[in-house]
């Protein structure tokens, strides 16, 4: 299981209910009902992915969280998890405010585009960077709006959106993230974990 | 079609039954088949309910028509709906034809069959009627309830009539409610059955001739509904039926216009004209949301079911939208519900045939449900 999903399942507290968007093949929400009894759901676009869910007994919803999410009550969770998704998504703020509406707390992850391999690959070879978190080709990636940990900060303080935890992982380290090491960290982790509300 | 009532499984519900039209029946047959054995634990339970012009016979070979029951694809030994771990039951739909109570059985008060005298039902007056079966079989909770089409409509209506009776439930390409064009297509079919002169306002019974040409032509229109324009498209084509040109005459020149042909004839032997115009009455009748004040939300409100919703990419019958719609209304209410769009070419059909990707979709579902309730207990 990655690294982060294990650091999400840790955090959480137990018996609360929560909505994996983006849930893929329900890794994440099978351990979280597992190991600690929480109410969890899921959506998820693609349908073999959605079967895979149902055939564990996992309650997800086929569906396009970007026109999707309208359809939950405010603050129908007490978290909302969103696993490097976020730059997937066509209207980005748009998700974002939806996700924040329908959670009571929102944990969202990101492929952070200021990881120090990300920032050679452009800088030394001049070629869009392939890495672990980031897989994909320019001409096949899925992403749209890659954005740097430093970004999303600073996008969360414009508007106003309370930063509770930010865990920066780097392989199987992880590490508390804050305004006095931001910039550090922004270079040194390759995967950001943020815990807003 | 002839049988005798003595030779179907059947309860008769003793207990006065107030249909939603104000009058009362009471003693009467609902008929039914069981696939499986109950366990011990009377754990593994599901009942089926039957679409429009379906009945008891699931699987296998149905006794009266010695045609293969209509869900043989998704019922039966090792399949997705497995016989040999689950108890299935199945009724036959109040207004039926094949056992249950109907037009067609005989009128207490003059011996003659009801005809249009049989009142006028709706599918919470089928639930209701089907309910004594669980106390027939003394089974508490069921492990599951399914239905596709008109037998997603007497689901969600057992769901909310009934919100502690069932572990999870599976309606598959339905709806909460008719649409407008739902409902014309539905007149179009009665309106087929009440021109025929032989139907005389429902009073064939004891006639030599049935109305088979209205019933036959309500059974195309309805069928070429069930397929898509794609899958009607890569069947048939224009190609001609046994012949190397048109004949210039109204015969069946075209295969597809056979086959419709075949699917009426078929149709008529099997089904009576009179339960068609009840049936599909109670199905355009049918707005779920209408029985609660506060609509659909409060329909499903605490309830504890697990859903899984299914519909079909090609289904224009009862399309995708509509299956959203009853997603929508559960999640809103916070109840447990997945939900599947089946990627097909085979419209709204595509339940009762061999789609692998649905009934490997809905045996994942009830293999694993199977499990959760077996330890919940």
């Amino acid at each position: 299981m990655k690294n982060e999903f294990k650091i999400i399942i840790n955090l959480l507290p137990g018996k609360s209910r929560i909505l994996d968007v983006g849930c893929g093949d329900g890794t994440l929400i099978e351990a979280l009902i597992k190991q600690k009894d929480i109410d969890a759901r899921g959506i998820e676009l693609e349908e073999n992915k959605v079967k895979q869910c149902i055939s564990k007994g996992l309650s997800v919803i086929q569906g396009n969280a970007e026109t999707e999410l309208a359809q939950f009550p405010d603050k129908a969770f007490d978290f909302v998890i969103l696993s490097q998704t976020l730059q997937a998504f066509y209207r980005t703020e748009n998700v974002l405010n939806e996700l924040l509406r329908i959670g009571k707390k929102v944990i969202i992850s990101i492929p952070n585009f200021g990881y120090w391999q990300v920032r050679t690959s452009l800088l030394l070879f001049g070629k869009m960077p392939v890495t672990k978190s980031l897989p994909d080709s320019w001409y096949n990636t899925p992403n749209l709006h890659m954005c740097s940990i430093k970004d999303f900060y600073q996008f969360c303080d414009k508007k106003k959106i309370k930063m509770d935890k930010i865990i920066g992982i780097n392989n199987e380290k992880t590490s508390s993230i804050n305004r006095i090491n931001l910039e550090m960290k922004n270079f040194l982790c390759e995967v950001g974990v943020f815990f807003i509300s | 079609m002839k049988y005798k009532i003595e030779n179907l499984n059947h309860i008769r519900v003793t207990k006065p039954l107030k249909l939603d039209c104000g009058q009362t029946i009471k003693d009467f047959p609902i008929a039914y088949e069981t696939y499986g054995k109950l366990n011990e634990e009377k754990n593994n339970a599901i009942l089926i309910f039957h679409a429009l012009t379906g009945d008891q016979f699931v699987t296998g070979i149905n006794p009266v028509t010695n045609k293969t029951g209509w869900w043989n694809y998704a019922v039966g030994a090792g399949k997705a709906v497995d016989t040999e771990k689950y108890f299935i039951i199945c009724a036959n739909v109040l207004g039926g034809c094949m056992g249950s109570f109907g037009p067609k059985n005989l009128n207490t008060m003059d011996g003659e069959p009801y005809g249009l005298k049989f009142p006028v039902i709706t599918i919470k007056d089928m639930i209701r009627a089907q309910e004594s079966l669980l106390e027939h079989f003394e089974i508490k909770k069921l492990l599951s309830v399914l239905g596709g089409s008109m037998g997603g409509m007497q689901l969600l209506q057992f769901c909310a009539l009934y919100p502690d009776k069932t572990f999870s439930a599976v309606p598959i390409a339905s709806t909460t409610s008719h649409n407008a064009q739902q409902i014309a297509l539905n007149e179009l079919a009665r309106q087929a059955i009440m021109a025929d002169p032989l139907w005389n306002k429902g009073n064939y019974y004891k006639e030599k001739k049935k109305p088979r040409n209205g019933l036959s032509v309500a059974r195309m229109a309805a069928h070429i509904t069930y397929m898509s324009d794609k899958g009607l498209q890569e069947r048939f084509g224009r190609k001609l039926q046994e012949k190397k040109d048109y004949e210039f005459t109204f015969d069946a020149d075209f295969q597809v216009e056979s086959y419709l042909r075949h699917q009426g004839n078929v149709f008529v032997d099997r089904f009576d004209a009179n339960s068609y115009l009840y049936i599909s009455r109670a199905m355009d009748y049918f707005d779920l949301s209408k029985q609660f004040k506060n609509g659909l939300v409060e329909a499903f409100q605490n309830n504890k079911t697990r859903f899984l919703i299914i519909s079909f990419s090609s289904d224009w019958l009862y399309p995708t939208k509509n299956s959203k719609d009853i997603v929508i209304a559960l999640n809103a209410t916070g109840a447990n519900v997945a939900f599947a769009e089946i990627e097909t070419d085979k419209g709204h059909d595509s339940f009762l045939v061999n789609e692998p990707e649905f009934l490997e979709t809905l045996k994942g579902f009830l293999d694993s449900n199977f499990e959760i309730f077996k330890n919940e207990k």
